[in-house]
């Protein structure tokens, strides 16, 4: 949807093209072209012929039709690695959102200087690279010496074994993937700040109040930012990888199992190309029927300035 | 009329006064506990052995413990990961950066047949989840004989890096007047002599943005290393701390020491390039 930008401009039907100009222009685009077949589409097409095989890399691949694809519906933790993997997108997701689209609003309030240093602030957890990130948050959820645990104990409360408890580790990564909000909230705030304040000033002399200015104002002219981050957060957490893998190891009791985390045990610990190629068409399928569902309901209902 | 009108602006002001001291206190908040892990971090860093398990905890550590630094550095061969990674991210920029600039020239500059369709094309790849494309890549590249090189994480970014590089310079390059290139072609410059002395040049702030991005994607790219990489001395920064985590479970100073050192200099690059971060972040999920 970000990528219609442009279009054609002077390249209509009927025009005629200059060869030398056709030719340098294909020169210049070549590496990007041969890219797309060496890196996508050779291996796409490899990979439908890579999940109709058993192989396990010591041997060569046996043809099984679609075996793969009928065991893993059968896998229990096939099963249990969608579950951790829905649970967690369907939480994370709208908090993420939620949150970041409040802070960016409040942000948006002003543009003096502290404002500018209170943003920045809000920023730069989600620069923080992915594996030390986990590193920090295991420590942060320590049971015994952890901050929050720390944080729990002065306030009274119980300690919490956020990663040895099978009903509370998954919330506790919710929790720690909250904690980069600020990149959802950067484009929001860029959105925001897009908004013409005439709109806002014209509202005003009209006598529409805060709230009124809100909902009819900058929430209907945010829904193509809000949807674009909803997208991307969608696709996003379906692909969770780091936390499960590096803190949790997937446990207590596979109660952190993503999906992603099983399709790479399967890869490259079992060394099961095969059944791990069929999981990832899978997870293809189902980001793409949820992407088409998003695009089919919400997709309307998402307004353009000016168009 | 005037005296009337008078309270109940002052009113209105006091009001406004009391929602912007909400709005700072509300923010200010907010952004305490947002910073409190980065606090954690690098006060736990400093802690030795024995005060890292006191209660309650201490956020000045005393005595501070800068020793933590380098024994972290030496019990693990980090100034081999670092090594390795500055190397991936010198190869890395020139590969994105340069490929991802000629292709965004190519669909910006010139006309030729099918030029849109190619474009959409290659945006499309966008698109695909990248695990769909981990096992085959993986399986291509074990074949080219080039597991445990850098090669898988090196050679596929001299293909134009990431397409989205590529939309970001077509995007940037069309606002670059066709009578400059026009004028240069006049004077007998070259198409390639256009592009590198007369196009790039006017394009730092997309340069800019590409080679953060680039730095920020290669600096914390963990699944890429950790699939292909085996041997401990080819090792990256991520792919080390991961393996530092499981050796030293449960030193957790020293493990912040390191944590510390691997987040810092992407820190650092955003803080010397704010402006260039905040308009590509913005460009990418703003434009149309």
């Amino acid at each position: 949807m970000m990528l219609k930008a442009g279009g054609a401009r002077r390249a209509g039907p009927g025009h005629s093209f200059n060869r030398r100009e056709a030719l340098w222009g294909f020169v210049f685009v070549s590496p990007i072209l041969l890219g797309t077949v060496l890196w996508f589409i050779v291996p796409m097409l490899a990979a439908v012929y890579i999940s109709l095989t058993d192989w396990t890399l010591l041997r060569p691949p046996t043809l099984v039709g679609l075996d793969n694809f009928i065991s893993l519906f059968r896998d229990r933790l096939v099963g249990q690695s969608l579950k951790v993997t829905v649970i967690f997108t369907v939480a994370a997701v709208p908090l993420n959102l939620l949150v970041a689209f409040a802070t960016a609003l409040l942000l948006n309030f002003s543009r003096s200087r502290t404002m500018y240093v209170i943003r920045v602030l809000y920023y730069l957890p989600a620069l923080v690279p992915p594996v030390a990130n986990a590193v920090l948050w295991s420590w942060l959820l320590n049971s015994e010496y952890g901050l929050i645990n720390w944080l729990l104990r002065t306030m009274g409360l119980p300690k919490v074994l956020w990663l040895q408890d099978p009903d509370i580790a998954l919330s506790a990564l919710i929790v720690m993937s909250l904690w980069g909000f600020g990149a959802t909230m950067i484009i929001f705030l860029a959105g925001l700040q897009g908004i013409p304040p005439e709109l806002y000033e014209a509202a005003k002399i009209d006598g529409a109040g805060s709230r009124h200015r809100l909902f009819r104002i900058t929430i209907p002219l945010m829904t193509p930012v809000i949807f674009f981050n909803f997208v991307i957060n969608m696709i996003a957490s379906f692909q969770v990888f780091t936390a499960g893998y590096l803190i949790t190891a997937g446990g207590p009791n596979n109660s952190t199992l993503f999906y992603v985390l099983h399709l790479y045990r399967n890869a490259f610990e079992y060394l099961k190309m095969g059944y791990a190629s069929a999981m990832a068409w899978v997870l293809f399928f189902i980001i793409l029927a949820l992407t088409l569902v998003v695009f089919r309901y919400f997709g309307r209902d998402v307004y353009y300035l000016g168009s | 009329m005037g005296t009337r009108t008078m309270p109940a602006g002052a009113s209105l002001r006091r009001q406004a006064r009391i929602h912007r001291v909400w709005l700072y206190a509300v923010l200010v908040l907010g952004a305490v506990m947002l910073t409190t892990p980065f606090l954690w971090m690098t006060t736990s860093s400093l802690k030795d052995e024995a005060h890292i398990w006191l209660y309650p905890p201490q956020w000045i550590p005393n005595p501070l413990h800068w020793q933590n630094y380098t024994r972290a550095m030496q019990e693990h061969p980090f100034h081999l990961f670092f090594r390795n990674t500055l190397i991936l991210v010198v190869v890395g920029e020139i590969a994105t950066v340069g490929s991802a600039s000629i292709c965004g020239y190519g669909f910006a500059k010139f006309r030729f047949p099918g030029r849109e369709l190619l474009f959409g094309f290659a945006l499309a790849t966008l698109m695909l989840p990248q695990i769909v494309l981990l096992i085959p890549q993986f399986i291509i590249f074990r074949y080219l004989g080039w597991i445990d090189t850098y090669w898988p994480l090196l050679v596929p970014l001299f293909f134009g890096g990431n397409a989205f590089f590529v939309f970001l310079f077509r995007q940037f390059f069309r606002t670059i007047p066709d009578e400059l290139c026009e004028a240069a072609k006049m004077d007998g410059c070259s198409e390639l002599g256009i592009y590198g002395r007369i196009v790039l040049p006017l394009s730092k702030p997309v340069l800019t943005t590409a080679v953060i991005f680039t730095f920020v994607g290669t600096w914390n790219d963990f699944m890429g290393p950790l699939i292909y990489i085996n041997t401990p001395a080819k090792k990256t920064l991520a792919l080390g701390l991961a393996h530092f985590k499981g050796y030293y479970g449960t030193q957790w100073h020293l493990l912040m020491a390191a944590s510390v050192v691997v987040t810092v200099p992407v820190l650092i690059v955003f803080f010397a390039a704010q402006r260039y971060f905040v308009q590509g972040i913005a460009f990418s999920g703003l434009k149309g």
